[in-house]
């Protein structure tokens, strides 16, 4: 007897350890929040950066300096570039996804389940290099040919690619969402005389919506702060996009090449790290977008 | 069991039908008091699920000896009341138990009780039959080994005395490496109380241990519970009014949060002297 | 008058039938096309990269001329040695948290900060994660590129993805299994050692290895981190931990086959491009694998618990 632990001492234990996991990651968390906002709001603070030239000002050169000294850091275009991608990326995936969700949960739920999900699920794992390399090679040589233009990079060939990479995110939710929508209803519905794609149309789509906004907005979470793919068919040219397919860049992308340029503490070091609280901020809006469709979702039903 | 119908139909004659079931019990069961030894006993216990206040002053003694039946129709806070005897109830989250809960002559609802120790002490028996997915002797050795047991020979024998204790030996001694989850559904709820048995408690609750089960499983089950009752104290929660009959020496009737009346099993079932448990013994509601 | 009226009611039921139809026809179509991206996808790279990967040395050789010529072999080592690192770190992270959130945590506003925390993390683009990775580790523990500096930050990358799926294997246990243990005076402790963890391994094993996949091919979050080559020369059986070209020191730059491939996309030699195609086969193979493995893995740990 005397050899075992105390039961009380080794719930202690217990409590303590998996409680300091909790305490480490959310620590890590608050010190990655805390350093980004501190780094990102110096640009304004301590370099005398105008914060609404930073997302007004059309001109993005960390290169050269103006005559106050500072470097033009209109980060406009990366916004509107960002947006861009992301809203096209979404528009494209989304009827697709839905398309899909409706297809394997509806009308094939056998073949959805065995041959559908595992396959979109493979698509999840591919690496965003290789979307990327396959963008650079294939989507980007088909807008060469067709749009007969000698580059082809830019917001267009970078929607495409991301709207194949947030596909499986969307579609795997979407079908969880359907999923999640009582048979009652359907037999309901069916039962009065309409039609399945009525049903699906006016039933189940309906009652699965607030869901199938989660997936959304999860998608465009994911489109949002997608770099090395984007980075590898957009271009990288710091300018506002004037077509969807000439050269451009997105935050990310613009992080990516000229992050490991400045050395830490230079103003435009500081003005990338501005760059990074802006993606920080955003997808915490996301977040509070997605929590308030839950929140909603659930009042709705009671 | 001959009486299933009367206890649904409205308005039947309580009388008959609780006659006709003490008939039917095994004659070594009284449904009469026999025993003044108290092993627990909760002096004015209320237990609040956040602002849900789910049982109002309730005060109950438990004999060495005894079965004692909870009955009542479902919410009416008899398996909330068992879940306090052992302090389940602290592990669910937002649940509070107010008053004492004293046993053998010492409150047990206090923060600095040894609910460890105690749990050996007052084991319990679920609805469900819930082995683990071990084998049959691992169920049996697990919790024993985890309060400090280690001597293999000693492990043996608890094993087969357990067993023994809950009438399944003889039918799994050959395959005690076996996995539990092979056993029918009987076997597995006799696995649970040998598995309860086998840290020796003084008293043993049961939740329902027969809602799940066939009626043969049920009297074996039962059959079990007499035996294992002559050393100690055995509170069970039932929904089946002819099982509280057939089994218990006293009977506590709860409603709506509420213990309403507590008394000898003949004179719960014969002479109730509520009106809202003379409804439920003659099914007005249930 | 009854006849016309039949009549009209028939056209509707048609035409809702034939819309019916038409749906149908469509959704299947989107679904074939969907399924035609992928298997070409992944067919186009296994071909256009097969030949390289079957090139005597590819996977032998060091990486010359800065990765435009030779093999991958470090980074192929690389890959895998950031992975085990990874999962060395955040699976018991990972475990230990998902058992607070599951067994332990109060209600509250503490509990509320951690899974608000941990789903920030998770939502977090990569490049954040690497940019923080880059200052934390890099710059402010003077790590400068390493390994350790990639593995931490693919741990923060990882930590939100297996604490749902363990945190999802835990609650899927059945409830009663935990009254049981409690009920026999156990300590939650030991309840989530002795049974939980046991029962919910499966889909834990399933999670972890599911979760290496994605970890395998991630790179913006080592750019800056673990950086962007390997060192000209490895030695494995060096035990000197301190040296930079012993293959096992931590504190060593190196290159994952992901950032490889990003390294030198761009590159237009004919060579350059056969070792980018060759890689990217590479890593899907891997990723493959990764999948095939996780879901073996799972249903054979299942089955050995269920026949015991």
């Amino acid at each position: 007897m005397a050899k075992i632990m105390p039961k009380r001492n080794l719930e202690r234990v217990g409590l303590g350890v998996t409680g300091a996991c909790v305490a480490l990651v959310t620590l890590v968390v608050l010190a990655l929040i805390f350093m980004v906002a501190q780094r990102g709001l110096t640009t304004f603070i301590k370099d005398g950066v105008d914060v609404a030239g930073f997302f007004t000002g059309t001109k993005w050169n960390l290169a050269s300096t103006g005559p106050d000294g500072l470097p033009a850091t209109g980060a406009l275009p990366l916004i509107v570039t960002s947006f861009s991608v992301t809203v096209l990326s979404t528009v494209l995936a989304l009827p697709v996804a839905l398309g899909s969700a409706i297809f394997t949960v509806e009308i094939a739920p056998k073949f959805g389940r065995r041959v559908f999900q595992p396959l979109i699920e493979l698509l999840v794992g591919i690496p965003s290099v290789v979307f990327g390399l396959i963008g650079f090679h294939v989507i980007v040589g088909a807008v060469r040919a067709i749009f007969n233009v000698d580059v082809g990079l830019g917001i267009l060939p970078g929607s495409i690619v991301l709207a194949v990479m947030i596909l499986p995110t969307v579609t795997t939710l979407s079908i969880d969402a359907l999923r999640a929508v009582p048979d009652s209803y359907r037999q309901g519905s069916l039962a009065l005389g309409y039609t399945r794609w009525q049903t699906i149309w006016h039933v189940v789509l309906r009652s699965a919506t607030p869901s199938l906004m989660t997936a959304v907005i999860l998608g465009m979470t994911r489109a949002f702060g997608e770099t090395l793919a984007v980075r590898m068919v957009i271009g990288g040219i710091e300018a506002m996009p004037t077509s969807l397919i000439s050269s451009a860049s997105t935050i990310t992308t613009t992080l990516t090449t000229s992050m490991a340029v400045y050395a830490t503490g230079s103003v435009q070091n500081d003005a990338l790290w501005s760059l990074g609280l802006l993606l920080m901020g955003m997808s915490l809006v996301f977040i509070m977008i997605i929590h308030l469709i839950g929140h909603k979702g659930a009042k709705s039903r009671g | 069991m001959m009486n299933e119908n009367n206890t649904t139909t409205v308005g039947s004659d309580s009388q008959a039908f609780s006659e006709a079931v003490c008939e039917a019990r095994p004659a070594h069961i009284s449904g009469v008091a026999i025993s003044d030894e108290v092993v627990l006993e909760t002096r004015d216990v209320n237990v609040y699920y956040g602002d849900h206040h789910a049982l109002h002053d309730t005060s109950l003694a438990f004999h060495k000896g005894e079965i004692t039946a909870l009955i009542g129709p479902s919410g009416c806070g008899k398996s909330t009341f068992l879940r306090s005897l052992n302090l389940m109830n602290r592990e669910i989250r937002g649940c509070r138990v107010e008053g004492q809960i004293v046993y053998r002559d010492h409150d047990i609802n206090t923060r600095r009780e040894n609910l460890y120790e105690l749990r050996k002490s007052i084991g319990m028996v679920f609805q469900q039959p819930n082995p683990f997915r071990k084998s049959i002797r691992e169920n049996i050795t697990f919790a024993p080994k985890r309060h400090g047991l280690t001597d293999r020979a000693a492990l043996d024998r608890l094993v087969e005395e357990s067993l023994r204790g809950a009438a399944l030996w003889d039918e799994v001694k050959d395959k005690l490496d076996e996995s539990a989850y092979a056993l029918s559904g009987g076997q597995q709820q006799r696995l649970c109380i040998a598995r309860t048995l086998a840290l020796n408690p003084d008293v043993i609750l049961f939740d329902e241990p027969c809602s799940a089960l066939d009626p043969i499983s049920t009297l074996a089950i039962e059959d079990l519970m007499n035996q294992i009752a002559q050393e100690r104290a055995i509170v069970i929660v039932t929904h089946n009014m002819e099982q509280a009959a057939r089994v218990s020496n006293r009977t506590a009737f709860f409603y709506m949060g509420d213990m309403v009346e507590y008394g000898e099993t003949d004179q719960i079932f014969q002479r109730p002297n509520d009106a809202r448990l003379n409804d439920y013994l003659t099914g007005m509601f249930s | 008058m009854a006849d016309k009226n039949d009549g009209a009611q028939a056209a509707r039921i048609r035409r809702s039938m034939r819309a019916d139809r038409i749906a149908t026809a469509v959704l299947a179509a989107i679904v074939g096309v969907v399924m035609l991206i992928v298997v070409s996808m992944v067919a186009y790279i296994l071909f256009q990269g097969v030949g390289q990967l079957v090139k005597p040395g590819f996977l032998t050789e060091a990486a010359r001329s800065n990765g435009t010529a030779g093999g991958v072999a470090y980074q192929l080592f690389d890959s895998f040695y950031l992975l085990v690192i990874t999962l060395v770190i955040s699976v018991p992270i990972s475990l230990g948290g998902a058992v607070y959130l599951v067994e332990y945590a109060p209600d509250g506003p503490v509990t509320r900060i951690a899974s608000t925390a941990i789903e920030t993390l998770s939502s977090l683009p990569s490049i954040v994660v690497g940019m923080f990775g880059f200052l934390m580790f890099s710059v402010n523990f003077g790590w400068g590129y390493s390994l350790i500096s990639g593995a931490i930050a693919l741990t923060m990358f990882n930590i939100p993805i297996l604490v749902r799926v363990i945190q999802q294997a835990l609650e899927d246990v059945p409830s009663s299994q935990r009254d049981a243990c409690l009920a026999m005076g156990l300590t939650r402790w030991e309840t989530t050692v002795h049974v939980l963890i046991p029962a919910a391994m499966p889909a834990i094993v399933t999670g972890v290895v599911l979760s290496a996949g994605r970890v395998f091919g991630e790179a913006a979050a080592l750019l800056f981190t673990s950086g962007m080559s390997s060192p000209a020369r490895l030695n494995f059986l060096s035990l000197n931990f301190a040296s930079p070209t012993c293959a096992w020191n931590i504190f060593r730059p190196g290159e994952s086959l992901a950032v490889h491939i990003y390294k030198i996309y761009g590159e237009g030699s004919p060579e350059a491009q056969s070792i980018v195609w060759g890689t990217a086969a590479l890593l899907m193979i891997c990723v493959l694998l990764f999948n095939v493995l996780s879901r073996v893995a799972g249903k054979a740990i299942a089955k050995r618990m269920t026949a015991e």
